[in-house]
């Protein structure tokens, strides 16, 4: 077991260390970090100097270093677009972000599993096919229309729910949290079920597929011979099976979250990290989408390594060290 | 003679599909008596696993039972309500099939299986639930049981695997076992010490079993009576060795012919000409007719009944009664 | 040879009729009204400039007093102007119909880009093997981690720091279609080496290697017709996931510019207007148009894979 862990975090960190080299070049050739510092009219010399000064002359390898040993620290440098540092701007919107993308992520996984569960276990109802319908609609229409299409319906139409911004925030230490006021609350549930609905749609589906094909296999043909009752073989062994294939993919799938998080964001005007990549690529705000990249890189090589982990733990077949009784073939 | 505890009479399976109603099985009957083993040997595709499905209730839509009846002492399982046959599967009525990799969950325990399968059958607590277990874990061979139960399936190799399997069939106490082809996925060596398991185990508990095996060698071996079938037809029915050694159907002497044995030196194997008809081709009159070394008109027109014929019943225009001999 | 290849497509447009494909295609109502819905999504984008009544990309024709009117059914609207005007004074339908053909063109280019280099780096990954072969899957392999979305946001945001700023409305479409192509080569890839695997294995082919034949023959003759299944089904999930990322990168500004606007462009522009009164026309057609297009392509590559999977048959 512990070798199984010291070796998937041996990958992540290379995998971590290919991403940072790539936002390092990003950093250093796409963006000119000098040029964008200063105005016009700064002299040669000035420049040279503060070239010096931010380590620009130094090889490439060693700039690397450095630019590995800032991003540690959290130092991403300078943002062009606000002039001021990359990590303070981060931190101050990231907290909305990850509440949203928590949000949602349990709104997905709690609509999604049971549903998917239930038309896989009544695959030619009237219910489940209406249901299978729906997710179709759900898996095409894109992200803005649905929030786009909840906006219209919930704060033009209706006028029950904010359409834009957070509402008021309560500081706990550095997080800014919108859970304890109530038009905080409010302005979360459309963004949270925008982005849940995606999601929600996939783990349905995802979990129906994998059901099915379940409950067509030769051990479930035996629970059943053996008279076991429905909701043992259904909930018992027909579910577990399931949710082991199951948990990788609603893993990346969470990650998928992250990704909509940007377009979310951006229709609800929600302060997080998803709209300041948009601004950045607009201003093209080299700092600021060399350190989205690595920020949300560490995420997915985060949530990948906790899916494998938990892959392990739950299936029996991984874990190899013990299948070698079978090989003495008694 | 004491009264069947399996009796099939009858019996129709159909497939709707897209290209039209398929008859998987038309009109077979047999009976099984309490603790008999009965063989049913047939090509794959023959109709003898679908049977077998039948009988304990399996069918996968949309193949359905579309005439007959079967009756389990005396009585109608046919047409029983999805709990009530639940009920009788497993306790009165078990069944093994062919791959043991497959028909264990990998992800529970042989140990857990095994006293979830008891503990529906018998009001038993866990801890009595856990001894049982080990008993019939002890009783199918699997050894040092106490270590062995708490290991999942991949943890054991195939013959062992089929134990646990027969051990998870006979956790009920079923008083009639459907075991599909239960040895084809094994090893050769490990075929025969699964068969003399069964044999011991068929003997103790006094079980009757349905044994559908494409292998005639595992027939002789194991079954008091065999049926054979072809095309979803029943072809012959009667005592093992006279239908080995005096086979009265056409298409049995076929098969008997067809294994070679050691003493013979043979430049070809002999085969029977053709092959099988696919459930949606199936020849006019007698189904064997086009690959028949001995066919004649009636044959081609008229589909025979089961006539009997020395010992056995054989559906075979050959032994009909206007045509017998005074030995018959 | 031209008589051979004459009996050959006869033979198969009668296999189509009679096959499993084209018997569940009748079957399913559903999918039937979907492929209608495409085809005339799909006329009407492509003939947009014949069928439109104005031209929104000209700028000289617009006129800003018309600007923000309503559908031509509503109190101050205009049958010159069916569906209404936007901010500029461009006419909504006009707009929506050159929209989708933006939509669909540069899906459609994304997806045969991506197809493209996939089978190309499929087909050497496959068949060199070794070193080649590595380097390219764990590209694949890291690159499938991440979502398509943000891979070409990455792509598109790196190409406008790249160009200069001037020219970036003029090379937008380009840039769409290689930033989602860029994303989604790799399942192409990945099917297509697979194949080739399976292909390289086998006997035929190591008798053409022996006596010489060039490999890439080998490859264009016997591995592309046997992956060409799996890649189709996959170009029918990746035409619907060009749709929607290509809108999606149009809404937010980062996609294809209001001179030339895609559906998203549109929507985005719609937005702004959703507490006035006009968002009717210049936010929810052309939204319906961009969900009746997506969902009319995702339903027909859902029945695709359906029929083509042997599995469910």
């Amino acid at each position: 077991m512990i070798a199984f862990v010291l070796r998937r975090l041996a990958q992540s960190v290379a995998v971590m260390l290919t991403v940072a080299l790539f936002a390092f070049l990003l950093f250093r050739f796409v963006g000119d970090p000098v040029n964008n510092m200063v105005g016009q009219d700064t002299s040669l010399q000035d420049r040279e100097k503060l070239r010096q000064a931010l380590g620009l002359e130094d090889p490439v390898p060693v700039q690397f270093l450095h630019f590995v040993g800032r991003a540690l620290r959290g130092d991403f440098g300078i943002s062009y677009q606000y002039a001021r540092p990359v990590g303070a701007i981060i931190a101050e919107r990231l907290p909305a972000t990850l509440e949203l993308s928590f949000t949602a992520a349990f709104l997905a996984l709690a609509l999604g599993l049971p549903l998917g569960v239930y038309t896989g276990l009544h695959r030619d109802g009237r219910a489940a096919r209406l249901l299978l319908a729906l997710s179709l609609v759900g898996v095409s229409l894109p992200v803005f229309l649905t929030g786009i299409l909840l906006i219209l319906l919930f704060s033009v139409a209706l006028g029950w729910l904010p359409s834009f911004g957070r509402g008021d925030v309560v500081q706990l230490g550095g997080w800014a949290t919108g859970f304890l006021t109530l038009s905080g609350i409010k302005s979360l549930i459309l963004p949270a079920i925008t982005l849940a609905l995606l999601q929600a749609t996939f783990i349905m589906r995802l979990v129906r597929a994998e059901m099915l094909e379940v409950l067509r296999t030769d051990y479930i043909k035996f629970a059943r011979a053996r008279g076991l009752p429905d909701r043992i073989v259904n909930l018992g062994h027909a579910l577990k099976n399931t949710l082991v294939p199951v948990i990788t993919i609603t893993g990346l799938q969470l990650g998928g979250i992250i990704a909509f998080a940007v377009v979310t964001e951006s229709v609800f005007q929600w302060p997080g990290m998803g709209f300041l990549l948009v601004q950045a690529i607009n201003f093209a705000d080299i700092p600021v989408m060399a350190a989205y990249l690595v920020l949300v890189s560490f995420f997915f090589v985060l949530i990948n390594l906790i899916v494998d982990i938990l892959y392990y733990v739950v299936d029996p077949r991984l874990r190899i060290d013990r299948s070698a009784a079978g090989a003495h073939g008694f | 003679m004491p009264a069947a505890l399996l009796e099939v009479e009858h019996l129709r399976i159909e497939i709707p599909t897209r290209r039209g109603l398929l008859t998987a099985i038309d009109d077979v009957s047999f009976a099984i008596a309490p603790g008999e083993v009965l063989g049913v040997v047939g090509e794959s595709g023959a109709g003898k696993s679908i049977t077998g499905s039948a009988i304990i209730g399996l069918l996968e839509p949309p193949s359905r039972i579309a005439g007959g009846r079967i009756l389990f002492d005396g009585r109608r399982i046919d047409d029983l309500s999805g709990e009530a046959m639940r009920r009788i599967r497993g306790k009165e009525i078990g069944a093994i099939f062919q791959d043991p990799l497959t028909s264990l969950d990998p992800l529970f325990t042989v140990g857990r299986q095994l006293e979830e399968t008891i503990r529906t059958h018998l009001a038993l607590d866990r801890a009595a639930a856990r001894r049982r277990a080990l008993a019939l874990l002890q009783e199918v061979g699997i050894p040092a049981p106490e270590q062995r139960i708490d290991h999942y399936p991949h943890e054991f190799s195939g013959g062992m695997r089929q134990r646990v399997v027969i051990a998870l069939a006979l956790a009920g106490n079923p008083r009639l076992v459907i075991a599909d082809e239960p040895t084809t996925a094994l090893d050769v060596s490990i075929q025969a010490q699964i068969i003399q398991l069964l044999k011991r185990l068929t003997r103790e508990h006094g079980m009757a079993v349905m044994l559908v095996t494409h292998d005639m060698g595992v027939i002789a071996e194991t079954a008091h009576r065999v049926a054979v079938m072809y095309a979803g037809r029943l072809v012959e029915l009667g005592p093992v060795r006279d239908v080995v050694m005096r086979p009265q159907h056409p298409y049995t002497a076929g098969l008997m012919a067809a294994i070679p044995s050691l003493g013979e030196r043979v430049e070809r194997l002999r085969q029977i000409e053709g092959t099988m008809p696919r459930l949606s081709e199936i020849p006019s009159g007698c189904a064997f007719h086009p690959r028949c070394p001995q066919v004649f008109a009636r044959c081609r027109v008229e589909r025979p009944e089961l006539m009997p014929a020395g010992n056995a019943t054989v559906a075979c225009w050959l032994h009909a009664p206007s045509r017998k001999t005074a030995h018959g | 040879m031209a008589s051979e290849t004459a009996a050959l497509s006869a033979g198969l447009r009668h296999r189509l009729r009679d096959s499993d494909l084209f018997r569940s295609f009748r079957r399913s109502p559903v999918t039937v009204v979907a492929a209608a819905i495409t085809a005339i999504l799909v006329l009407a984008a492509l003939l947009a400039p014949l069928i439109a009544p104005h031209n929104p990309y000209d700028a000289a024709s617009l006129n800003l007093l018309d600007a923000r009117d309503p559908p031509a059914w509503q109190a101050g609207g205009d049958w010159s102007y069916p569906l209404g005007t936007d901010d500029q004074g461009r006419d909504m339908l006009s707009a929506i119909l050159y929209g989708m053909r933006t939509s669909l063109g540069i899906s459609v280019a994304a997806v045969l880009l991506a197809m493209a280099l996939g089978i190309a780096l499929g087909l050497l990954a496959g068949y060199a093997g070794g070193w080649i072969d590595t380097v390219i899957m764990r590209i694949a392999d890291v690159q499938l981690s991440f979502p398509v979305i943000l891979i070409a946001l990455l792509v598109d945001g790196i190409a406008r720091a790249l160009l200069p700023h001037a020219q970036q409305d003029r090379i937008a479409p380009y840039v769409i279609v290689l930033a989602i192509a860029s994303a989604t080569w790799v399942q192409f890839a990945r099917t297509v080496r697979g194949s080739t695997m399976v292909e390289r294995a086998k006997e035929y082919v190591q008798a053409a290697r022996v006596t010489g034949v060039h490999p890439a023959l080998i490859a264009w003759r016997h591995v592309l017709p046997n992956a060409m299944g799996p890649v189709l089904v996959i170009a029918t999930l990746n035409l619907a996931f060009a749709i929607q990322t290509e809108a999606a990168l149009s809404f937010l500004g980062l996609g294809l510019p209001v001179t030339e606007p895609s559906l998203g462009t549109l929507i985005r522009v719609g937005d702004d207007f959703i507490f006035s009164g006009e968002w009717r026309w210049m936010l929810l057609y052309p939204a319906i148009a961009l969900a009746g297009l997506a969902l009319a392509v995702n339903m027909l590559g859902d029945w695709l894979r359906d029929a083509l999977n042997p599995k469910l048959r």
